[in-house]
């Protein structure tokens, strides 16, 4: 088990670096002069020879990316074109709200999304199957930041519950104003991710209802719910929770546009104001932190399989 | 042969279905798939419910049970009766109270029968805790004592195992522990040993025996497998598409059945006895196995793992037109061995010498031109003809690799049709339009088409019912004499190699253990387990198609 | 001999999802989005001339107005009309749609195809995929808009190369799956060809999967593309796309919510319609609903 994991661990690295040099090549391998693509058709000469200096694109491109590296390994991610802050700094300054937001969504999807996908496979073709299936369509289909101006507009402007936008943070602020401020951005940050674990809890409850052991069950004259709740589900648990780590991409790119929406100073804002600036080694930091995060989350993941599905030995 | 015998008449009835009709819903216009079922079970009474796939005796279990499935087969008339309950009256809670306290059910896969993420002393106990109110060390006692009683050896290991790690045979014994926990009135068996070898077969076979023995429990038992059925009926119902052809005690039935699709069912059901030795074969060998090996996996990138060694040192010849089966049971290494031999994979060490050149270690390119020589017939009739293909592209597919016009190819195809008794116009038609048999047929037109020297059956009639079973290895036959074809024949089943095979070599963990002709092996074997699986094969002493004892002339 | 015409395989199981037959056992919800979405096609490939107004030209005098008989929806922040807008805005959407579904569908069966059936491409191939995947699309996206300039051309291949993984995995698997079924055994036994069981044995098997994941890819690209606009990192801000005419109402939401929920309802009807074919499609193919040898 201990092997495995350490195993698993070890995989990362490849993965990681594939990633790393696809983003160091991202920008070099572009057309075009790399340094009038961050300072746009504007830039004085000047200016160009400084992002030049800054992101060292005047030497040979291997030089450029061990240096690079060299830095990233040492727990550099460079610095801001805009402001000259290090982007390790700016990204620490803005990371709690994100992680503060995604944690209370996950533990909102999940306590939704599951229970409805449960009960919409045991009902298979009733109305509450028919309810969760259009509900879960619905949720991938209307644009995030269209949900979030609805719930503002019903639960905000109309009706006048919660505040528009704004964010307060749980340990100054404490948790009741912080629920009060990040309610709604998670609600509209948990739909897609809803109804995306929602129908996959469905799918696969579908599916085991359907094995034999399910039927041994009944033989057995074991409650409706048993056969449910201790048979079924924890069978159908490892699509779920695969999913629920898939999901997590969709969640990074709700977080960027939910924190927009609700101007929340979050990473997610952080990243959205280094496109408009074109502030290219945030965007690049970003990229990395964030495929960094999806990895090591589905680690995490995969090794929870053993916890729910004794047949997983590695 | 010595049958049960036993007296039912004064024993008290436990079950009485009168009259069961199951229906499709009303919206499929189907005629119904029971048809007025009426059978009796006494108190310590084992009744067999026979018949080939589709006759309906696994519905008739369910309706038992009260799990046909939802909104897909509905109980349109008869009645169910256990002892005085009305069955079909109750309602759900209180049949759910029904199943396992009086009515129980063991299923033929006890893999997929078994919860796989629940320990099986954990699922035998949830038994308990939904129709007692034992406390928690009086249902574990209970536990340990009923799986003392199926015979489980380390009890208390298996109690917190998960079913992956048991065998299949212990699987079994689990379920049948689940369901005599509380000594239910009637056990009903839906295959229960279809999915495990003779010898296992066996074993559970005299467990439920004796477990019935002891707690005086009312069995039906749904088989396929009229050598079962020899072994443990009392009684035998015979059934063919939803309606129930005859029943009578076991004897009777086997000696005198009355009914002609009972005689055709014992007909079929292939003999022990070896076939009729062949001349002997003349000039050099066809195909000639030499000191095959076949490790599987190993290697490994942080620790070295041992491969599985799936077969060793295997070595055999098979003359021109003779039958050789190979003969073993699951993980014997037999379908292996099949495989190196087609070359789907590549031997570890060894030659496979087909008419001369040695193919175990060629490359693909170099294969070519011997493939032709070489055809092979799957198991599963449903997964190896391509779906999307009519079964003449399917035909003429290997010809035209070969150079063949396709024209001229199939014409051929529709002369291989009639051999193979299918019409001509099969030919423009999917697979999914024929049933198994027929597909198998196909299956074998295709191999045949190539006019190979050696035809691989891997399991070749497995999947099929006794009596068309019974057609296809006709076929092979016919096709053999006509065409010279040398076939090597896998099979599990005993009964089937004694009807085809020339010689045969038993197999057993990836070795050969015995081989010779099938005359000598199977009559007179020599190694201990051969000897076992002869004995293991159940009905062995009767002679199912002449209605007698072997032997009796 | 008319016998060896070898039937199309893969056109026969789309021919087969749009007979009368079947489509008749599938009920109104599919037929409504059907419907929906051929009209939302119809009316955006017709806008040109449906449009009341040149959807570019701008009116200072008439800012923010509200609905009227001339402009149906009002007016935006530079006196446009919203309606006209929302019309033309459909096309932009739509292309960009329609080309990244096709251009990762294509991609991604022949990498596909070509990690599984190649062992040694395989491990190197999906070492890239599973690190793409890593990789959060929109980021991707973004930066790859951010890097290639905000035209049609490059939101498209931005949004493809993020989905071309899922496309990838999708074939690999199905052609595993099917390498292993015996009628493919059979085939490598009388002598086929590689490239042979490659296109007419296993390719085929991936052509329904295809067109269902293909119909979701679509709807998706749909949404990316807004979402990039809406975070000002997709087409050109001149051109009307539903996103930008979105982008372009932030500002102005509580004094014209119109603005967003316009062009967000015409997108998610259109979005909708085209995961509940995707839905319906994948229930009519998936193999696993059907009985085997019926």
């Amino acid at each position: 088990m201990l092997g495995y994991i350490l195993r698993r661990i070890l995989a990362i690295i490849p993965v990681m670096l594939i990633v790393a040099i696809f983003v160091f090549l991202l920008l070099r391998l572009t057309p075009g002069d790399p340094a009038a693509i961050i300072a746009g058709d504007m830039a004085t000469p000047e200016q160009l020879e400084r992002i030049r200096e800054a992101m060292g694109l005047n030497k040979p491109l291997l030089t450029q990316f061990f240096t690079w590296m060299g830095s990233l390994l040492q727990g550099d991610l460079g610095t801001s074109l805009i402001s000259g802050t290090p982007v390790t700094t700016m990204i620490g300054q803005r990371i709690f709200p994100t992680i503060n937001m995604a944690l209370l969504t996950i533990v909102i999807a999940v306590a939704i999304a599951v229970p409805m996908g449960v009960l919409a496979a045991w009902r298979h073709r009733s109305w509450v199957d028919y309810a969760v299936m259009s509900f879960s369509v619905l949720g991938f289909s209307v644009p995030v930041f269209v949900i979030g101006y609805l719930f503002i507009l019903v639960f905000s402007i109309s009706l006048g519950w919660l505040p528009v936008q704004g964010y307060a943070s749980p340990s100054e602020k404490g948790i009741a104003e912080f629920l009060y401020r990040a309610i709604l951005p998670s609600l509209t940050l948990a739909t897609i991710y809803v109804a995306l674990i929602a129908r996959m809890t469905r799918a696969s409850m579908l599916e085991v209802l359907g094995e034999d052991y399910i039927r041994t069950a009944r033989a057995k004259g074991v409650k409706e719910s048993r056969v449910l709740f201790r048979h079924a589900l924890r069978n159908a648990a490892v699509p779920i929770l695969t999913v629920i780590g898939t999901g997590f991409a969709l969640l990074i790119s709700g977080v960027v546009v939910t924190e927009s929406v609700f101007n929340i100073p979050g990473i997610g804002r952080l990243t959205v104001d280094a496109i408009l600036a074109r502030d290219y080694p945030v965007i690049q930091a970003m990229i990395l932190i964030t495929s960094a995060t999806y990895v090591v989350v589905n680690l995490i993941i995969d090794i929870s399989y053993t916890v729910f599905d004794p047949r997983i030995r590695y | 042969m010595l049958f049960k015998s036993r007296n039912f008449d004064d024993a008290k009835t436990v079950l009485t279905v009168n009259d069961l009709t199951v229906s499709l819903p009303p919206a499929a216009k189907a005629p119904p798939v029971l048809n007025r079922i009426s059978l009796t079970i006494r108190q310590g009474e084992t009744v067999c419910l026979v018949g080939e796939s589709g006759s309906g005796k696994s519905v008739t279990s369910l309706a038992i049970m009260g799990l046909l499935p939802k909104d897909a087969l509905f109980v349109t008339g008869g009645r169910i009766t256990l002892s005085d309950t009305d069955l079909l009256e109750q309602s759900p809670s209180a049949m759910q109270d029904i199943r396992a306290r009086r009515v129980a059910m063991i299923f033929q896969e006890p893999m997929t029968a078994l919860n796989p993420v629940m320990r099986v002393g954990d699922q035998i106990e949830e038994v308990l805790e939904s129709h007692t109110s034992l406390s928690a060390e009086e249902r574990r006692a209970r536990v340990i004592d009923i799986m003392e009683q199926v015979h489980l050896p380390d009890v208390e290991r298996i109690h917190r195992s998960y079913p992956h790690q048991l065998s299949g045979g212990q699987r079994q014994r689990i379920m049948i522990a689940m369901a005599l926990v509380l000594e239910p009135e009637l056990l009903i068996a839906d295959e229960p040993t279809t999915a495990l070898d003779v010898t296992t077969q066996q074993q559970i076979l005299s467990l439920i025996a004796e477990l019935q023995e002891k707690h005086g429990t009312a069995v039906l038992f749904i088989t396929h497998d009229m050598g079962v059925v020899a072994e443990i009926a009392d009684t035998v119902y015979v059934m063919k598409s939803g309606d129930l052809v005859e029943h009578a005690p076991i004897e009777t039935l086997l000696r005198a059945p009355k009914q002609d699709y009972t005689q055709n069912l014992l007909r079929a059901v292939p003999s022990l006895i070896p076939r009729a030795p062949r001349a002997a074969p003349g000039g050099d060998p066809v195909l000639k196995v030499e000191s095959l090996d076949m490790i599987y996996g190993g290697g490994g990138f942080f620790v070295k793992r041992p491969g599985t060694h799936a077969a060793k040192d295997v070595t055999f010849t098979v003359a021109r037109g003779r039958t050789l089966g190979i003969v073993g049971e699951s993980g014997s290494g037999k379908s292996t061995v099949a495989r190196c031999i087609m070359r789907l994979i590549a031997p570890t060490a060894g030659a496979i010498r087909l008419r001369d050149t040695d193919i175990a270690h060629l490359s693909r390119a170099q294969l070519k031109p011997h493939r032709q020589h070489l055809q092979v017939v799957f198991q599963d009739p449903f997964r190896s003809l391509n779906p999307r293909w009519t079964v003449g592209r399917s035909l003429i597919e290997g010809p035209v690799n070969y150079g063949t016009a396709p024209a001229q190819a199939m014409a051929r195809a529709a002369e291989l049709m009639e051999i193979v008794g299918l019409p001509r116009d099969s030919l423009d038609r999917y697979p999914h339009q024929f049933s198994g048999g027929q597909r198998q047929r196909i299956a074998i037109a295709r191999a045949v088409m190539m006019q190979p020297d050696v035809l691989v059956a891997d399991e070749a009639v497995s999947a099929l019912d006794v009596s068309v079973q019974a057609q296809v290895l006709d076929l092979l036959n016919d096709l053999q004499e006509s065409l010279g074809i040398t076939i090597v024949f896998i099979t599990h089943d005993l009964r089937v190699a004694a009807q085809i095979c020339d010689d045969v070599l038993v197999m057993q963990r990836g070795v050969v253990v015995e081989q010779g002709p099938a005359a000598a092996v199977l009559a007179n074997p020599q190694h201990e387990y051969t000897k076992s699986l002869i004995e293991a094969a159940p009905g062995r002493a009767w002679d199912f198609a002449n209605f007698r004892e072997l032997g009796a002339a | 001999m008319s016998h060896y015409a070898p039937p199309s395989s893969a056109l026969q199981s789309v021919l087969r999802l749009f007979s009368i037959p079947s489509l008749a056992k599938l009920g109104v919800g599919p037929m409504i989005a059907a419907a929906v979405l051929a009209m939302i096609v119809i009316v955006t490939l017709l806008s040109p001339w449906l449009a009341p107004f040149d959807p570019l030209e701008m009116n200072p005098m008439n800012r923010l107005q509200g609905p009227s008989d001339a402009n149906l929806l009002g007016t935006d922040p530079f006196g446009r009309d919203i309606y006209s807008r929302v019309l033309i805005g459909g096309r932009v959407s739509l292309l960009i749609g329609i080309g990244a579904a096709i251009v990762s569908v294509f991609l991604g069966l022949v990498i596909g195809l070509v990690a599984g059936f190649f062992r040694l491409a395989d491990t190197i191939i999906m070492r890239i995929m599973d690190s793409l995947m890593a990789i959060p699309s929109i980021l991707l996206a973004i930066a790859l808009v951010a890097l290639n300039g905000p035209s049609i051309t490059s939101v498209i291949m931005a949004i493809t190369i993020p989905e071309i993984p899922r496309v990838v995995r999708l074939v690999r698997s199905v052609v595993l799956t099917a390498r292993e079924e015996p009628y493919v055994e059979a085939a490598i036994a009388l002598g086929s060809s590689m490239p042979k069981i490659l296109f007419q044995h296993l390719m085929p098997n991936t052509m329904a999967p295809l067109i269902v994941q293909g119909t979701y890819i679509l709807a998706s690209a749909i949404l990316t593309e807004a979402i990039l606009s809406f975070l000002g990192a997709g087409v050109s801000t001149e051109i009307p796309t539903w996103g930008n005419i979105m982008a372009e109402g932030r500002q102005y939401f509580r004094v014209k919510p119109e603005l967003i929920l316009w062009p967000g309802l015409m997108l998610s009807l259109c979005i909708l319609s085209i995961n509940l074919l995707g839905d319906t499609a994948r229930d009519m193919l998936d193999p696993r609903l059907k009985k085997r040898g019926e």
